[in-house]
């Protein structure tokens, strides 16, 4: 079933028009280079501004969702982990809840293991802690698309990994889930994989044929080598062109 | 701790209006209608200005800290109290305005003109240095230019007249200008106060508001509207009066579990109690000549001032 469909979606200079279906249970990666879109995209689809174009969730226009109803269809992720007050990390989980449901908290404290660190003020908290916390307030209300950018950057490498799999999860329960990320050791986890780059969707494949091709490689300006990727040469570079 | 704000609320409010008790016995000895007349002419309007000018700091002062998501943002700081100051001193001395709602709206404007400054200065997020930098440079411009202001008016007694004004006395006001004051940083408040949740959302940063269909620009336009009004009313006609809305929302968040929004409210609280207070000093100080609030006002303000600024280097450098 089609979760989400966006038409002709576009910010002026960073995104072009896009098109871009997602099927409900999908679990997808949005990659490319720095600047090459990914923010923009997530951000346009999450309707942060005024993009153009359409985007429906279950075939509700987002844009003319009521307040309440929008926390169930969408929820996103920003990058930034920069939260300045000093709200107690359970308060702030709880803030992606539209009524109080201290079952539902205890829930996500347990599976994002911040037993320790609830009650602590979420400035005072780590980088990477602070990290799991906003991931908990985004995945708390059960919303049927998860926009996810970078939920992976500081983190180590236990939460890399468990984080992915708690996404698997989600999405087997039925829910979407775009993922803008840089760690490309992870790529093969996913479903799906979109290349973005110059504001547009470049490829939309499965990760394996997607890392496969000559695009992905010259877009990145790498290329796979002993069972890792390693800068392209200038001569191999010119040669791609 | 909200029971025990109340509680301090109910105190300051009863001392306010009641102290020096003595006056009022005296009074009521000698003729029963002279007690009303000051309890009800002289005090009363004191005492409302002095509540509801400080919950107006705190309430706006929260709002502007969250809206910044800056705990150093605030009416004074942010130069808005200067520039209602200037509207006021514009209005009643240059345009001859005597109404006190026409010399609210005057005050209303002046705030409105140096916060909308200010966010085209410093933007809506602002760092600290630069939100100082900047609302520094606006207060100070501010200042100059109602010195000017007042300096060249038409009325050779203006600059007299206004210093005892300029910075915050309750003394000798009316119930109508109390009412001037009062009822439009009410309704203003009242407003600010209905969007405590979405300040508390915006504190997850703009984006995350704007995703759960908030408008972090509205909101912010909002929030500057609403803080000029109610700030700007009570500035024209109790001058302004520094540090209580820098103060009382440090307070009202430590009451909140540090949720910008919900501090609103205990923020009000406070700074009705502590302005309150500051003018019973003033009352109380043995001087032929009463010294203004805002003065009392800045002697404890200060320490907590460079205390919050302390802690917030701290932590940038922890």
């Amino acid at each position: 079933m089609t979760s989400l469909v966006a038409r002709q979606i576009a910010l002026p200079g960073r995104l072009q028009p896009t098109d871009l279906d997602i099927q409900s249970g999908e679990l997808v990666a949005l990659v490319g280079p720095n600047g090459g879109g990914k923010t923009s995209l997530l951000r346009a689809l999450a309707r942060i501004e005024n993009a153009s174009g359409v985007v429906a969730i279950d075939g509700e226009d987002l844009d003319l969702a009521p307040l309440a109803r929008r926390r169930r269809l969408l929820s996103f992720l920003p990058a930034s982990r920069d939260v300045i007050w000093p709200i107690a990390a359970r308060d702030v989980i709880a803030l992606g809840l539209d009524r109080h449901n201290p079952a539902r908290i205890d829930e996500l404290v347990a599976l994002l293991e911040l037993d320790s660190l609830a009650g602590r003020p979420v400035n005072r908290l780590s980088t990477g802690e602070r990290a799991r916390v906003l991931l908990a307030r985004a995945l708390i209300g059960n919303p049927q698309i998860l926009l996810l950018d970078e939920p992976l950057s500081n983190l180590d490498p236990y939460w890399v990994l468990r984080i992915v799999s708690i996404l698997e999860t989600i999405a087997q329960s039925g829910q979407s889930v775009l993922v803008a990320l840089h760690d490309l050791s992870q790529l093969p986890r996913f479903g799906r994989a979109l290349l973005i780059a110059d504001g547009k969707v470049q490829m939309d494949e499965t990760p394996a044929s997607l890392m496969a091709s000559e695009r992905f490689e010259t877009v990145f300006r790498i290329h796979a080598a002993r069972g890792g990727w390693e800068v392209r040469s200038q001569a191999d570079r010119r040669s791609s062109r | 701790m909200r029971l025990l704000l109340v509680v301090l609320l109910l105190v300051a409010a009863a001392s306010h209006l009641l102290l020096p008790f003595g006056a009022l016995r005296e009074a009521q000895a000698v003729d029963p209608g002279l007690a009303d007349l000051i309890l009800i002419q002289l005090r009363l309007p004191r005492t409302l200005l002095a509540l509801g000018y400080g919950a107006t700091l705190g309430i706006s002062g929260a709002a502007l800290q969250a809206m910044f998501a800056n705990p150093l943002a605030s009416p004074d700081i942010s130069g808005a109290s200067s520039g209602a100051a200037l509207g006021a001193v514009i209005g009643g001395y240059w345009l001859g305005l005597a109404q006190p709602l026409l010399l609210a709206a005057c005050g209303a404007a002046g705030a409105l003109g140096t916060l909308a400054l200010l966010v085209a200065l410093a933007g809506r997020r602002a760092d600290t240095a630069t939100l100082l930098l900047a609302g520094l440079a606006l207060a100070l411009a501010a200042g100059a230019a109602t010195s000017l202001a007042l300096a060249l008016a038409p009325s050779p007694f203006a600059f007299y007249d206004a210093f005892d004004w300029l910075m915050g006395n309750f003394a000798d006001r009316s119930l109508a200008q109390a009412a001037a004051a009062l009822i439009p940083a009410s309704v203003a408040s009242i407003l600010l106060l209905r969007r405590a949740h979405a300040l508390d959302l915006a504190a997850l940063g703009e984006d995350v508001a704007a995703s759960l269909g908030l408008k972090p620009r509205h909101l912010a336009m909002e929030v500057i509207a609403l803080s000029a009004i109610a700030v700007g009313a009570c500035v024209s006609v109790a001058g302004a009066i520094g540090f209580i809305g820098l103060v009382a929302p440090v307070f009202g968040r430590s009451i909140s579990r540090g949720h910008p929004g919900s501090a609103m409210i205990p923020a009000a609280l406070t700074g009705a109690i502590l302005l309150a207070a500051a003018d019973l000093v003033v009352r109380a100080v043995p001087l032929d000549r009463p010294i203004p609030v805002g003065v009392v006002t800045a002697l404890f303000g200060t320490p907590l001032f460079v205390w919050l600024v302390v802690t917030m280097r701290r932590r940038v450098t922890a």
